[in-house]
């Protein structure tokens, strides 16, 4: 099976995508002359021509808004947005237009288009430029909000949020675009709401999604050596959710912990917690707890940042609570 | 004009041909050899500590996004002699040069670059984060074109306590299509704010040449729209940016009529360190290159005031060694300590998090 970095998967999905369906063009800043701020549109421009691979100057809320507009009309856009935090200039857009006007349409029209580019922090950037912001989307009726961390999964989703009749947020990770994994040569689908088992394990049910993922994963490998054997679960997708196989994982090992990128108030993390105890709360041997960004604004400075970020290491201090192993 | 006309009318090929020379010393008249070599260190100061940046970061020493400055010196330079105590300047996340300009010691500059805690913000903001309240500069906004109205709001604050200081607010090319630079105007303009707006233009919104992010491409064609005066020239000296700042300063603060003053300059280097840009060609630089103001700067101290070369490279050798012993500060300096993270964020004190995930222990 040939071996992908997660941008090329990206690039391949959209490529593809661009080729099944003429309705489908990119449109972003960079993505077209300078192939991409991150090189995720490599090669498309040459490829499709500057109809379909179109840069924009920076006005977040004129291509966010470009984009909801010409779905209304039948086309299928992929907005890019250059990080996340830039979405926040086109939040209005996205929060009153792309997730309502199905509905305040009365059905009259829908908005068919992908929202993507990095989310999170990356390193060293800043307050302003390290921000997870699925936690806002993912608070919206109206909107499905999808996150990958391996090539294989970045494919077939982006695949299936550019078929989608909804808005998708989609986000990538600028830390993981050089992530390499295998990816079919043949055409395939990832459905949404479908969570994915990266590791299996029995003692604790470890949760997680996007950046956060390898996270996870190398914390597991940490209990491992403990002799505690963690399932870590990728959301992939956070709206929808798959509760069923947090539940599952929940009723096998009673325990389990979240770890990913964002602000401990108000976010997806919360709202799995509420998920769990509402639908396992006999199941539960320990409390659930969160591995996140503390409660603070992003220093710049790397030995602040690092304190501040989730790492196996708070994953694993975690683990060892909820199996009472300090 | 387009891009390929951009570059303003210099020598043809070789440095000094008679032509240049003529215009340098038309440029040049009535400047005093003082005034000239002032301009010249100052823009050299900004140019070495930028020079200093780069290296430092091909080690590995500086880290997430760096602008460079390197060929717009001339306008940090001109902004700062034109300013009143109290004046301000609100800019980008292309800001060093505004810092060095206005008097932030460079100690504490490298220092911010470096993540440590004598840095000008206690190395929370890093290059796209200066700010020095002290010495006039508001900011280091890295979010494109989101203290366009934010720098009206300090002129509003002039307006509204007579404090008669005017806002120099600062943005790239590629900013002018976002909105919120509509909506800071369309304020400025209604409430007649004492607010100059510059552009500088330096011909790239990161890979994008400006006919791909300028419907027109005379930025100041919008100043009609907003009520405001404008000017727009190429920055080829400091005195000639100078006088025409000087210009729309005086008309903020005498008369409270924002002025939209589009400069035409170029970055020699790419957006930022991770960018090789690929996207222009060499001759295109080099013939800016002719009218990179610190070289055309250089060559009038040659060869209309004579000052001899022993003199230049002293003085040279002397920033170097200024700038030079600002980093070596910058790397033995210490990192911020850990509880640096907690301050800062609320006005009542240090701040552990509302949330009991990730309060630290015994942190009530
Ligand atoms: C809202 C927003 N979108 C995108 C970016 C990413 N970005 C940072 S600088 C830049 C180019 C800006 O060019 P210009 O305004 O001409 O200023 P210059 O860098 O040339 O000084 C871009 C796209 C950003 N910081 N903010
Ligand atoms: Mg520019």
């Amino acid at each position: 099976m040939p071996i992908l970095q997660i941008r090329q998967a990206i690039r391949d999905a959209m490529k593809e995508e661009m080729e099944r369906d003429e309705r489908v063009f990119l449109m972003g800043e960079e993505v077209g002359y300078y192939n991409g701020a991150y090189k995720c549109s490599e090669g498309l421009l040459d490829h499709f021509g500057a109809k379909r691979v179109i840069d924009t100057p920076i006005t977040e809320t004129g291509f966010a808004g470009i984009g909801i507009g010409a779905a209304m009309c039948g086309l299928r856009p992929i907005v890019e947005f250059m990080t996340f935090n830039f979405s926040a200039v086109a939040f209005d857009q996205i929060l009153n237009n792309a997730a309502k006007l199905r509905h305040m349409t009365h059905g009259q029209f829908g908005v068919p288009m992908v929202f993507r580019g990095p989310n999170a922090a990356a390193h060293m950037l800043g307050s302003t430029h390290s921000q997870a912001f699925e936690h806002f989307y993912a608070h919206i009726p109206g909107l499905k909000v999808v996150a990958v961390a391996t090539p294989y999964d970045a494919k077939g989703l982006l695949k299936t949020a550019i078929r989608d009749e909804n808005p998708v947020l989609f986000l990538e990770s600028e830390l993981m675009y050089s992530v390499k994994g295998e990816v079919p040569e043949e055409e395939y689908l990832i459905p949404f709401g479908q969570a994915d088992i990266k590791r299996p394990g029995d003692h604790v049910t470890v949760i997680t999604w996007g950046q956060g993922v390898p996270v996870a994963l190398k914390a597991a490998e940490l209990a491992a050596a403990e002799d505690v054997s963690c399932e870590v679960i990728d959301l992939r997708s956070l709206r929808p959710m798959d509760e069923a196989a947090i539940i599952a994982s929940v009723k096998k090992t009673n325990r389990a912990v979240i770890v990913y990128h964002g602000w401990p108030n108000g976010g997806v993390g919360g709202d799995i917690i509420a998920r769990i105890q509402e639908l396992a709360f006999d199941d539960l041997d320990a409390p659930v707890l969160r591995v996140c960004y503390e409660d603070l604004p992003m220093p710049y400075a790397e030995n602040l940042e690092n304190l501040i970020l989730p790492s196996p290491e708070r994953a694993l201090a975690a683990i060892r609570r909820v199996t009472y192993k300090r | 004009m387009t891009q390929s006309e951009a570059a303003p009318d210099a020598a043809s090929d070789s440095t000094v041909d008679a032509a240049y020379e003529a215009k340098l010393r038309a440029d040049y008249d009535g400047q005093s050899r003082e005034d000239v070599l002032r301009d010249y260190r100052e823009m050299l100061r900004i140019r070495r500590f930028e020079e200093a940046a780069a290296r430092a970061y091909t080690r590995g020493k500086i880290s997430g996004f760096l602008h460079l400055y390197i060929g717009q010196e001339a306008i940090a330079i001109a902004t700062q002699q034109v300013m009143e105590p109290g004046d301000r300047v609100v800019s980008t996340y292309r800001t060093h040069g505004f810092a060095i300009a206005l008097g932030s010691d460079p100690k504490a500059c490298a220092a911010e670059l470096f993540g440590k805690a004598a840095g000008l913000v206690g190395g929370v903001g890093g290059s796209m984060h200066f700010f020095d309240k002290e010495r006039g500069l508001w900011g280091g906004y890295a979010i494109v074109g989101n203290h366009i109205p934010v720098a009206a709001g300090h002129a509003f604050a002039s307006q509204y306590t007579g404090d008669g200081r005017v806002t120099l607010c600062f943005m790239g090319d590629g900013a002018v299509g976002i909105g919120p630079v509509h909506e800071g105007m369309t304020m400025a303009g209604i409430m007649k704010l004492p607010i100059v707006f510059v552009v500088e233009n330096n011909q790239y919104s990161m890979g994008t040449p400006l006919k791909r992010t300028l419907p027109v491409e005379d930025i100041t064609a919008r100043a009609a729209g907003y009520g405001f005066a404008s000017d727009r020239f190429h920055v080829t000296s400091v005195q000639e940016t100078r006088r025409r700042l000087g210009e729309a300063v005086e008309r903020a603060r005498k008369d409270g009529k924002p002025t939209l003053v589009e400069l035409i300059t170029y970055r020699f280097r790419g957006h930022s360190m991770s960018d090789p840009a690929k996207y222009r060609q060499k001759e295109e630089v080099e013939r800016w290159r002719l009218n990179d103001p610190l070289e055309r700067t250089l060559m009038a101290l040659k060869t209309i005031y004579q000052v001899p070369e022993a003199e230049l490279d002293a003085m040279d050798e002397t920033i170097v060694a200024e700038m030079d012993g600002a980093y070596e500060f910058a790397d033995k300096a210490p990192v911020p300590a850990p509880e640096a993270r907690f301050e800062n964020v609320m006005a009542e004190g240090p701040y552990y998090g509302d949330s009991a995930t990730t309060r630290p222990a015994g942190v009530e």
